[in-house]
């Protein structure tokens, strides 16, 4: 057994305290082997405590350098029982005072591979590029009160990782003093449908994601590295290992086999949805703006939509009428020359009877994307709607010049009248 | 000099000169019933209709807002565009009726009384921008003037264009049994643009013609009251006026001063149509412009 485990600081600085201490905690170890007081006042962390436990102890620097021993003691490191100068390694018992300036704790002494995976990735990268805002490993898991991930307190429980990442990237000042990448993500994630989960009582809230489930822990990758789990090619697959049906029709849509082709640019999950905001799909307020993530791409149908009565009424902010993905599907989008898509001819007619019930084949030959001012493809709606603008230019013009004049002369008239009443 | 201002209302007439002021029979009870009609249906459908076309301002939203919703702004749109049309059609049944009852029925259409464009109104516009550049007398008008049938034909034509587009839209089950499905993509373009052309001629046009325009500010209460004085018949109608005088019918269509409470009832409604509709026309300009 190692050495005594203190209780407070307090009753470690006092000697006689101490050592009837030791000789209690002796006496109720049952398997303990039979030693001299002196050996627990020997122990290696008493000897550090001995100045560390003094809250207001600081280093010349001015830093503080208190241990609270308590929290020591609850700690992981502490349970088992480790020594200071297990990760203190550059601190000798027999040579007292130490230097004043240590090495940093070296984690990968006992944590070899993680550590070695987070010298790979972003936050080590930016660290070793002269950031030391980015998180090493304390910045996650905490110095001399590190937990184990299934303690509730631990700052790496699945119920603390927000606030853990939170910590520099939903802390406005952090980024922009670092200028993190995607501003405060934390703020927008905890605003998401995943923030919701997570933070919500509901059963099933340890299945969402928080930030670790979808960019891992040690192996946080920026998103333009390959084997990055948000790399732009691994997001489908990394999402689909949650949302395995969403997946299969995705791949099976026409973005998800552009994508396999090879085509980059077409959209992936995060392009409609966001990465951090994502919004459960049926909110009124996600219904009326995928609208515009589709329109990033496909801007011409967006014009055209927005001219139909459908356009309209959701760009006043409300739903019920049809979006995008009502007419075309949404992950299972496909275009109209494949007869398995919602506006192939073969479906057309059913899928505007999804709303419309009556609908037959000349209500759904109707050009819900029918464009006015394109000449070549549309003449009889390019030509009707010249006819009305000239019909307004004419109109307007005549009788606006006919009002001006009009105005004109009868304030004159006005004046006139007037000025001949003064003079009788 | 016989063009003066008119610029004495009705009710400070009544005050002023009660005595000896004349007035006149211009509209009768249903021509005043049905222009209300027309005016409260015509500006329900622009309000509930204009911010389909600027949806992507905040006032648009707050207007849909206010009306419960673009299911509550459909329902007023559908409410009025259906009594909007029973007035309309009303009128021409009542038109037809009413020549078919005159005697002569081709002066009932051609005369002087009648709505009809002619020759006069050609001249009459020629004559009026004569006026306006001072370059000749103000034009002698008839019972109508040529803004007056410019305005009555521009509903003719509106109702069968934003009126036909508008039963398309709102009944596509029944019209796509015989129609095809570009007439649809059609009455959506017609419909819009043609109800600019009318929400901005006669929020503007129509009412500097018969409101604004300084001889009448703020508005002329003929068609809410349904009389004209003496001497704003004699000014403005100098032709109609004559032609009384001298067919004698001037004092068939004699009445007593318009009472108070018509001359304050057509100023609370008029006045509510010129608000909404120019704070429409301020909403729609500045939409247009930033």
């Amino acid at each position: 057994m190692r050495g005594l485990i203190m209780h407070t600081p307090r009753t470690n600085r006092l000697l006689p305290g101490l050592v009837a201490l030791a000789a209690l905690t002796l006496s109720l170890s049952l398997d303990a082997k039979p030693a001299p007081a002196a050996v627990a006042a020997a122990d290696p962390n008493e000897t550090c405590l001995m100045c560390h436990a003094d809250p207001a102890a600081k280093s010349e620097g001015g830093k503080s350098i208190a241990v609270d021993a308590k929290v020591f003691a609850g700690s992981v490191h502490g349970q088992m029982q480790l020594k200071c100068t297990d990760c203190h390694s550059d601190v000798s018992a027999e040579k007292l005072p130490h230097a004043p300036k240590l090495k940093p704790a070296n984690c990968a002494t006992c944590h070899e591979e993680p550590v070695k995976e987070y010298l790979s990735t972003a936050h080590a990268k930016a660290r070793a590029g002269g950031n030391m805002v980015a998180a090493t490993c304390t910045d996650c898991h905490g110095k001399h009160d590190i937990q184990k991930s299934t303690e509730p307190a631990s700052r790496t429980n699945l119920a603390n990782r927000e606030a853990t990442c939170g910590a520099c990237h939903g802390n406005d000042a952090v980024v922009k003093k670092a200028n993190l990448p995607g501003g405060n993500i934390v703020a927008q994630y905890h605003d998401s449908i995943h923030g919701k989960k997570t933070n919500g009582k509901t059963a099933d809230a340890a299945k969402a994601p928080t930030c670790t489930g979808c960019h891992g822990s040690h192996r946080i990758l920026g998103k333009s590295d390959a084997k990055s789990r948000v790399n732009r090619e691994n997001i489908a697959g990394m999402c689909g290992s949650c949302h395995q049906q969403v997946f299969s029709r995705f791949t099976a849509s026409m973005h998800g086999q552009m994508r396999q082709a090879g085509n980059s640019a077409a959209p992936t999950c995060v392009d409609c949805h966001s990465a951090h905001r994502i919004q459960q799909h049926n909110t009124p307020q996600w219904q009326v703006d995928v609208i515009n993530e589709c329109g990033n791409c496909h801007g011409g149908l967006l014009t055209t939509y927005r001219d139909t009565y459908h356009g309209q009424v959701t760009k006043l902010g409300f739903t019920r009428v049809a979006t995008c993905n009502s007419c075309h599907g949404a992950h299972e989008v496909l275009p109209a020359s494949n007869p398995r898509s919602a506006i192939s001819p073969e479906n057309r007619v059913n899928t505007c009877r999804s709303c419309h019930p009556g609908a037959n084949a000349n209500f759904a030959a109707y050009k819900p994307h029918g464009n006015p001012r394109d000449r070549q493809g549309e003449p009889l709606l390019y030509y009707t709607r010249l006819f009305m603008v000239w019909l307004l230019i004419g109109v307007f013009s005549f009788f606006g010049l006919h009002t001006l004049l009009w105005l004109l002369r009868s304030l004159k008239e006005v004046r006139e009248h007037r000025a001949g009443r003064g003079g009788h | 000099m016989p063009n003066s201002i008119a610029i004495d209302s009705p009710a400070r007439t009544v005050r002023a000169r009660a005595p000896a002021a004349r007035y006149y029979r211009r509209f009768g009870p249903v021509e005043r019933v049905m222009h209300a009609f027309l005016m409260l249906t015509f500006i329900g459908c622009a309000l509930t209709g204009v911010p389909l076309l600027f949806a992507d301002h905040a006032w648009a939203t707050g207007i849909v807002k206010l009306m419960g919703g673009f299911q509550g702004a459909a329902l007023i749109h559908r409410i009025c565009a259906g009594v909007m049309t029973v007035v309309f059609v009303g009128h021409v049944i009542r038109v037809f009726v009413r020549a078919f009852m005159t005697e002569d029925w081709l002066s009932y259409f051609w005369g002087p009384n009648s709505l009809v464009p002619n020759l006069k109104d050609g001249q009459d516009i020629v004559g009026m921008f004569k006026w306006f550049l001072g370059k000749g007398p103000r034009p002698q008008f008839d019972r109508y003037t040529y803004w007056e049938k410019f305005d009555y034909w521009a509903v003719f034509w509106g109702m069968f264009i934003i009126g036909g587009s508008g039963f398309m839209l709102w009944f596509p089950m029944f019209f796509s049994e015989f129609l095809p499905g570009w007439v649809f993509n059609i009455a959506m373009i017609v419909h819009g643009e043609e109800a600019l052309l009318a929400v901005g001629f006669i929020f503007t046009i129509h009412f500097f013609n018969g409101h604004l325009r300084p001889e009448k500010f703020p508005m002329d209460l003929v068609i809410f009251t349904g009389r004209l004085s003496e001497h704003e018949l004699k000014d403005e109608r100098p032709v109609e006026y004559a032609r009384l005088v001298e067919r004698g019918g001037l004092a068939a269509i004699q009445a007593p001063p318009p009472p108070a409470e018509t001359v304050l009832f057509g100023r609370i409604l008029g006045g509510i149509g010129l608000a909404l509709g120019l704070i429409t026309i301020f909403a729609i300009l500045y939409s247009a412009l930033f």
